[in-house]
């Protein structure tokens, strides 16, 4: 109904969204390039409040080199993602929630990457996963996009655990949960014993997030999501959320061989993987999904370093990456937008359809495959660089950055050759060329690519070496240049060509080998969790089986028979308890209401009329509360009494439904049942006599007592604990009656409802 | 039930029971009594009500959905705390107002106290209301 008022009025405000909600992060990006100068100048810019002072919880932001540089990415592709979802969800009944969920993604990044303590970095942290999880099922009726969007969420939430955890061990070493203090401190934390499940557990998080291997599978998964979505999140942003951790972490965490071999293990292995598993696909968005898998694999591998020039290799790469592949996720949205089809045996000849989508496209895959003079070509060379002046193990870094980009260059050439040249297909259909919103994103993206290359010692200055500098913690000048002469990293550039154009040229082959290859592959990450979740699933129904039963009885006993285990452990190991019983000299009213409490427990027991047994119980219920009023509760008293009147009210009104009455109830002598319950009221009186040997810590009584009147104005003390001293306990608990009773009246009604039809 | 008996009390009865759970819910500051016993209170009056004269009309009686009357309870009470933390205060902490107040008498002392226990008068009656009238009606 609300989807149908939906599409009627929703065309004038769809348009209006549309071109709304791309000055949000225009505006966000503009302040941030007006800071540039301040940041390049290696200021830090702060801003917060504080949140929770008493744990040394603030909601501080800052932004250095690093953050910057993030925060930029975020906000500048977002603002080309807000445009191109206008053109592409055109007419979509939930375009305004796209765009609700799209800006709440945004903030949360933003808010990550300018975090400046770590528990206000981990809520952001949680809030791209939940948005995200938000956008990867946008499209919630099909049920493909709900299991990737569930599997997504429960990947990243599962590391955001561990990661918080982290964070917490973290700050306790740490001493602060300042992330600015923290990033000094890296020494002390190092020499930690926590220093190893601190890092393990901070991982976690990072590889779960950023799609490291064995936790790779649920981004390509995530390609369900709507292209727009796929362009912002799985290329530029939120992946990279897992790399901007490991970057910000390095000054406390990296410079020791742990940090630095599983990084650079990881980081090598799912580049490599990842690289054969994109060749091996036929859907250009999968494909595009799982070099995006290769590219963060690169970033991690370096991150593990400590050379400046591998960190700069990493940081441009990040760079050059958000460029290149959301502009192509982009353009493989525009194909699959004017074709209906992503699948590369079915695309062909679209150049002269789509000249301008092809001279994009053209341009973004030059970048990724690392032609000079676009920045790809810089971050290539780079990266070769940096993996040489790895110490450790630069043969292994730079075979694997060397395969990698050899299979990027193949990709990039299937991406673009195959759709728009050769046959023309598919060639039944009609193809126009796209709107210029959906075209301009990447445009203006590739551009960029081409720009940054050609005045590369700009965006060095501006944007790599603050980014280097706030990673290593030490200020570095980063050197980029288009031209280095003849060395070591051009030949390995040539070498990269050479392979990636062989096997561009071999890749039906390659292809059929490799399918081949994985249909005897008797495992997959993505069918291995599939089995986690449904062992899961197993083991929930077997266990609530077996505790939810239904039947009130068996509760009951399970329930004071832990009781009295519980009780029966705490005073064995209590060791023999002193009970000097002295009979206290009673009144006769006292001994009265004594009877009257026993009589009615007695009567109750043994009743075999069910009436009588519940009346008995309202006796025993009334022999407690002249107890209380002996005693000097009279408040208590009250309330026993009133709930004893109200409780015989409700049983009163559902008596006619108990088994009693309808034939099922046996009332015979049960033995064990009364063994059990003898046994726990001798616990509990035995436990209560201890406790009242031991001597009464008058204290909060005596404080309530003294400041009732002076401060509370009240008089009656356990009317101004519940409303004044404790108000918020009282306040909680209001709120479980009123929650406790709306769900049973809700219950019986829907019962009554069934009955009823 | 259809007494006529019960039901010609039931009219004074119930009359009696509302006025005392209000006394019980405004002498609780200083003597036995406050909002969770006067809701408990006008609870039962309700639920005489309803035994003698029948669910529809005590529902009429009652004049507001008792689930209803019960969230107003809730929000009333966490209105009266959040008062404190817009004064910068913590939350739930009580503010005072002695109207006519002279030396040597406080005069008419109103607070957010007050506030607060009329909260929990409300969401105790509400939700005890509400499972006695639905258990009524399933029966």
């Amino acid at each position: 109904m609300t989807g149908h008022r939906d599409t009627e009025d929703a065309e004038p405000r769809q348009t209006l969204i549309a071109l709304v909600a791309p000055l949000v992060p225009a505006a966000i990006t503009l302040l941030l390039l007006t800071q540039l100068p301040r940041v390049m100048a290696g200021e830090v810019l702060t801003f917060g409040w504080a949140w929770v002072p008493s744990l040394g919880i603030s909601a501080n932001f800052f932004v250095d080199g690093l953050s910057s540089l993030f925060a930029l990415l975020i906000s500048g592709i977002g603002v080309f993602v807000a445009i191109y979802a206008g053109s592409y969800l055109s007419g979509h009944p939930h375009l305004r929630r796209f765009y609700l969920y799209l800006l709440l993604f945004m903030i949360g990044m933003l808010g990550l990457v300018m975090a400046a303590d770590l528990i206000t970095l981990f809520v952001f942290w949680e809030l791209t996963t939940i948005s995200s999880y938000l956008l990867i099922g946008f499209n919630h009726s099909n049920s493909a996009a709900r299991r990737s969007a569930l599997q997504a969420l429960l990947i990243t939430a599962l590391g955001g655990l561990c990661l918080l955890a982290g964070l917490i061990l973290l700050g306790i070493t740490a001493d602060t949960f300042d992330l600015r203090e923290i990033l000094t401190l890296g020494e002390q934390v190092r020499a930690s014993t926590l220093y190893v499940p601190i890092l393990i557990l901070v991982l976690l998080g990072a590889f779960t997030k950023s799609a490291q291997l064995p936790f790779h599978f649920w981004l390509p998964n995530a390609m369900a999501a709507p292209t727009p979505v796929s362009a912002y999140l799985h290329s530029a942003t939120m992946v990279k959320a897992g790399i901007y951790l490991l970057a910000r972490l390095h000054p406390v965490l990296a410079y020791t061989e742990a940090w630095q071999w599983t990084l650079t293990l990881v980081g090598a292995a799912t580049a490599v993987v990842a690289a054969v598993l994109a060749l091996r696909q036929t859907d250009l968005k999968l494909k595009l999904a799982y070099t995006t898998v290769v590219a963060l694999g690169t970033v991690t591998m370096f991150l593990g370093a400590e050379a400046s020039v591998a960190i700069a290799a990493a940081v441009t790469f990040i760079l050059v990456h958000s460029f290149y592949k959301a502009a192509l996720f982009m353009l493989v949205g525009i194909i699959d937008h004017r074709t209906g089809t992503r699948e590369l045996d079915q695309l062909g000849g679209l150049r002269s359809a789509m000249p301008i989508t092809c001279f994009v496209a053209a341009a973004a895959a030059l970048s990724m495959a690392g032609f000079p003079p676009f920045l790809g070509f810089i971050g290539k060379e780079l990266k070769y660089e940096g993996a040489l002046a790895i110490a450790s193990e630069p043969l292994l870094v730079a075979g694997a950055a060397v395969f990698a980009n050899a299979l990027m260059v193949a990709v990039a050439g299937t991406v673009v050759l195959k759709p728009f040249f050769g046959q023309r297909r598919p060639a039944d259909i009609p193809v126009t060329e796209a709107p210029p919103g959906l075209w301009l994103g990447p445009l203006v993206l590739s551009g960029l690519g081409l720009a940054f290359g050609v005045a590369t010692p700009l965006v060095a200055d501006t944007l790599i070496q603050p980014a280097v500098t706030a990673i290593l913690g030490r200020p570095e000048v980063v050197k980029m240049k288009l031209w280095h002469g003849i060395n070591l990293p051009l030949i390995l550039s040539l070498l990269t060509f050479t392979l990636g154009i062989l096997v561009y040229l071999a890749q039906r082959p390659i292809r059929a080998a490799l399918a081949a290859f994985f249909s005897r592959l008797p495992l997959s990450g993505d069918r291995a969790w599939d089995r986690l979740l449904e062992g899961l699933k197993t083991l929930a129904a077997v266990q609530t089986n077996l505790l939810q039963h239904g039947v009130m009885r068996r509760y009951l006993t399970v329930i004071f028979a832990t009781v009295a285990a519980a009780l029966g452990f705490v005073l064995l190991r209590a060791g023999e308890i002193p009970l000097d019983i002295d009979w206290p000299q009673l009144t006769i009213k006292e001994w009265a209401a004594l009877a009257l409490t026993l009589a009615g427990a007695l009567v109750a027991a043994t009743a075999r009329a069910p009436l009588a047994a519940i009346c008995a119980l309202g006796a025993l219920g009334v022999g407690l509360a002249l107890i209380y009023l002996f005693f000097g509760a009279p408040d208590v008293a009250i309330t026993q009494l009133l709930v004893e009147t109200l409780f015989l009210v409700l049983v009163a009104t559902t008596l006619h439904r108990l088994p009693v009455f309808s034939g099922a109830h046996n009332p015979r002598f049960r033995p064990l049942d009364a063994l059990l319950a003898l046994f726990v009221g001798a616990l509990v009186t035995v436990s209560i006599l201890a406790v009242m040997q031991t001597p009464f810590d008058a204290t909060t009584s005596e404080y309530f007592e003294r400041t009732a009147v002076p401060e509370a104005y009240g008089r009656n003390i356990v009317n101004v604990i519940l409303v004044d001293f404790r108000a918020l306990d009282t306040f909680g608990e209001i709120v479980v009656v009123f929650t406790a009773a709306i769900a049973a009246a809700t219950l019986i009604g829907h019962r009554l409802r069934r009955k009823k039809s | 039930m259809n007494s006529v008996i019960l039901q010609t009390a039931t009219r004074a009865l119930v009359a009696l029971i509302l006025v005392f759970s209000i006394y019980m819910l405004l002498r609780g500051h200083n003597q036995p009594g406050g909002g969770f016993i006067a809701g408990l209170i006008a609870a039962a009056g309700f639920a005489l009500f309803a035994m003698a004269w029948g669910i529809a009309a005590a529902r009429r009686a009652l004049r507001v959905e008792p689930g209803k009357l019960a969230a107003i309870g809730v929000l009333l009470a966490g209105i009266s705390g959040a008062v404190a933390a817009l004064l910068g205060q913590a939350p739930f902490t009580g503010q005072w107002l002695f109207i006519g107040a002279t030396e040597g008498d406080k005069g008419l002392p109103i607070s957010t106290i007050l506030v607060f226990d009329i909260g929990v008068y409300l969401s105790v009656l509400g939700a005890v209301v509400a499972l006695v009238f639905a258990l009524e009606e399933d029966a």
